[in-house]
């Protein structure tokens, strides 16, 4: 059994709980030492740093939602000069504002050696070549994959997204053996390969898939490595915590989370209170070593259970499940998280358009499709075809830049689109994950 | 020479209308309900939704019928030029208005014999008018279409 850092990823669990403690009493003295924002969230909530003794205080600590990394200037949140600051990267946030995440370069090494660790974890080594179809760029997931396969010796084929039949014949000529993208990617990549008549499983050495990045479920697990040879690994993270982080080992049972940088904690999402190990509830996690943008107690709004117990690997770390579903309506399209609250920000900012719309999700084929619905107003109408194209067109081009991903805008005539008493429900998923 | 230019403009009704069966079934409905004749009609299309133009002989009565039904609807000014029904009528007629400078957004035609009929969408309409009428040719008027 291949492991990138044995010492690490077999410690005793004893060990490997003082180490947190050690880590943990670290970082909440120098956040309040050193950051004004943490300081005044600590004294919020009346805790001194000397009050956390074990682990389980912890949950003392006032948590971190998403909305303040959004709200909070980089300079405010941020606890590393220019100077020390080696790289940015963003996600979408609630709204049309992107969530800034800046990385020094021991934050870049931590992150790094994570990925490595997890999918050597997942039978990857040197001898591997690995082709990276996670968008490269402010999205974290390109770039992270890339180091940690690098780090790990492998050679690496940074092939981004799209262009699939190219995609598919640089994994026929430089017999790649692995791919990291997002599950529906890899699904779509099985249909293209199969009307240009190439078949993975006999004319490729691809064995081996990373994906991540959106929610899927066992029965894809089978369909992909049954249908196309390709053992399909689960990876999770996001760019708030670092970028993909956690993987799975051969085992496939749940995603290693290497304790000496990072502590979990599962509450109900409700009353935010710590549930027992094993019960499933929101995931919150605070990043033990992270320099450039420090997380506590950070509300992941991913619901999924932790076990606790050593893995059939023999690695002591807790393993995470699947994400089973979200506290707050976060949608994930094509790998990209998506807020409908991103979508009425863009829609609202036009005149010409009526307060009601609706997102309508399909898979076609293997990928998502993303229709915006959207009521013209009345008096906004005019008879010129031209017109109405080029607002639909504007829509289009604000969506695009607002989501970072593409959207189909449909035009509706008013009072077409449902309306709700209380709380609309303005998402149609058709999409059977 | 010097026209009743308003007596020209012929109000066309635009509705926006998403495309989709049975919306055109709608309008008909409405039109039908309204005891409404249909004497000019065409579609135009644009992307997941239409724009139906029609020319009905009593225009108010269709507006407020297809508004209270809960269409997007509107008035537009069009002209109705009587063509001459035979080869080379339509290149006589955009000869002068290209001559004349004057644009054409759209257009429909329709027979009605023994003439036939040519619906323009213009934005210079007083331009057109009196290009038309002074080629002498003739404009229909509102009361062509009660």
């Amino acid at each position: 059994m291949s492991a990138w850092n044995p010492k690490m990823e077999f410690m005793p669990k004893e060990e490997l709980d003082k180490l947190q403690l050690k880590l943990l009493k670290a970082l909440v003295h120098r956040l309040y030492d050193y950051s004004p924002f943490y300081r005044q969230r600590m004294d919020l909530a009346k805790v001194h740093p000397d009050r956390i003794r074990s682990l389980t205080d912890v949950a003392k600590l006032p948590c971190m939602q998403k909305k303040d990394l959004r709200d909070l200037e980089p300079g405010q949140l941020f606890m590393a000069s220019n100077r020390e600051l080696v790289r940015y990267h963003a996600s979408s946030g609630t709204t049309g504002r992107p969530t800034i995440v800046g990385y020094t370069q021991k934050d870049v090494d931590t992150w790094t050696e994570s990925v490595a660790r997890g999918i050597a974890s997942a039978g990857l080594g040197a001898d591997d070549i690995l082709q990276v179809a996670y968008t490269y760029g402010l999205f974290t997931g390109g770039l992270g994959l890339h180091y940690g396969a690098e780090r790990l010796g492998c050679t690496v084929v940074p092939a981004s997204t799209g262009n699939s039949e190219r995609q598919l014949d640089m994994i026929k000529r430089l017999g790649v053996t692995a791919i990291a993208c997002t599950p529906s990617y890899l699904m779509h990549l099985g249909e293209v390969s199969q009307r240009i008549g190439l078949d993975i499983k006999s004319d490729t050495n691809l064995r081996l898939g990373i994906l991540g990045a959106e929610p899927w479920s066992e029965g894809m697990r089978g369909r992909m490595e049954d249908g196309l040879g390709v053992k399909a690994i689960n990876i999770y993270g996001t760019s708030e915590l670092s970028g993909p982080l956690w993987c799975e080992c051969v085992e496939q049972r749940g995603m290693h989370v290497w304790g000496d940088q990072t502590l979990l904690e599962v509450v109900d999402p409700e009353t935010g209170e710590t549930l027992s190990p094993g019960e499933k509830g929101e995931l919150v996690v605070t990043m033990l070593l992270k320099e450039a943008v420090p997380i506590i107690r950070y509300r992941t709004g991913d619901i999924t259970t932790v076990d606790w117990e050593e893995c059939g690997c023999g690695r002591s770390h807790p393993r995470l499940g699947r994400i089973t579903g979200r506290v707050d309506d976060m949608l994930i399209i094509r790998g990209i998280n998506v807020f409908p609250s991103q979508v009425e920000y863009v829609l609202m900012s036009n005149p010409e358009l009526g307060n009601e719309f609706q997102i309508v999700l399909e898979r076609k084929g293997a990928l998502d499709d993303m229709l915006v619905r959207v009521e013209l107003k009345p008096e906004s109408f005019q008879d010129n075809v031209a017109k109405l194209e080029s607002l639909k067109s504007r829509i289009n081009e604000r969506l695009k830049n607002t989501l970072m991903i593409s959207a189909e805008v449909e035009l509706t005539e008013p009072g077409t689109l449902p309306r709700f008493e209380g709380k609309a429900k303005r998402v149609v998923d058709k999409r059977n994950i | 020479m010097k026209h009743d230019l308003e007596k020209y403009r012929i109000k066309q009704l635009s509705i926006f209308s998403e495309n989709r069966p049975g919306r055109l079934m709608d309008l008909a409905r409405d039109m039908k309900e309204a005891q409404v004749n249909i004497l000019g009609f065409t579609i135009a299309e644009g992307s997941g939704y239409g724009v139906v133009r029609m020319l009905v002989d009593k225009p108010e009565k269709a507006y407020e019928k297809l508004a209270t039904q809960g269409h997007v609807v509107k008035f537009t000014d069009v002209l109705a030029v009587k063509m001459e029904d035979k080869p080379g009528g339509l290149y006589d007629l955009t000869v002068l208005l290209k001559e004349a400078g004057i644009n054409i957004e759209y257009a429909y035609g329709y027979r009605n014999s023994p003439a036939a009929v040519l619906i323009l969408k213009v934005e210079d309409f007083d331009g057109a008018i009196d290009t038309v009428l002074g080629s002498g040719r003739t404009l229909y008027d509102v009361s062509h279409f009660r």
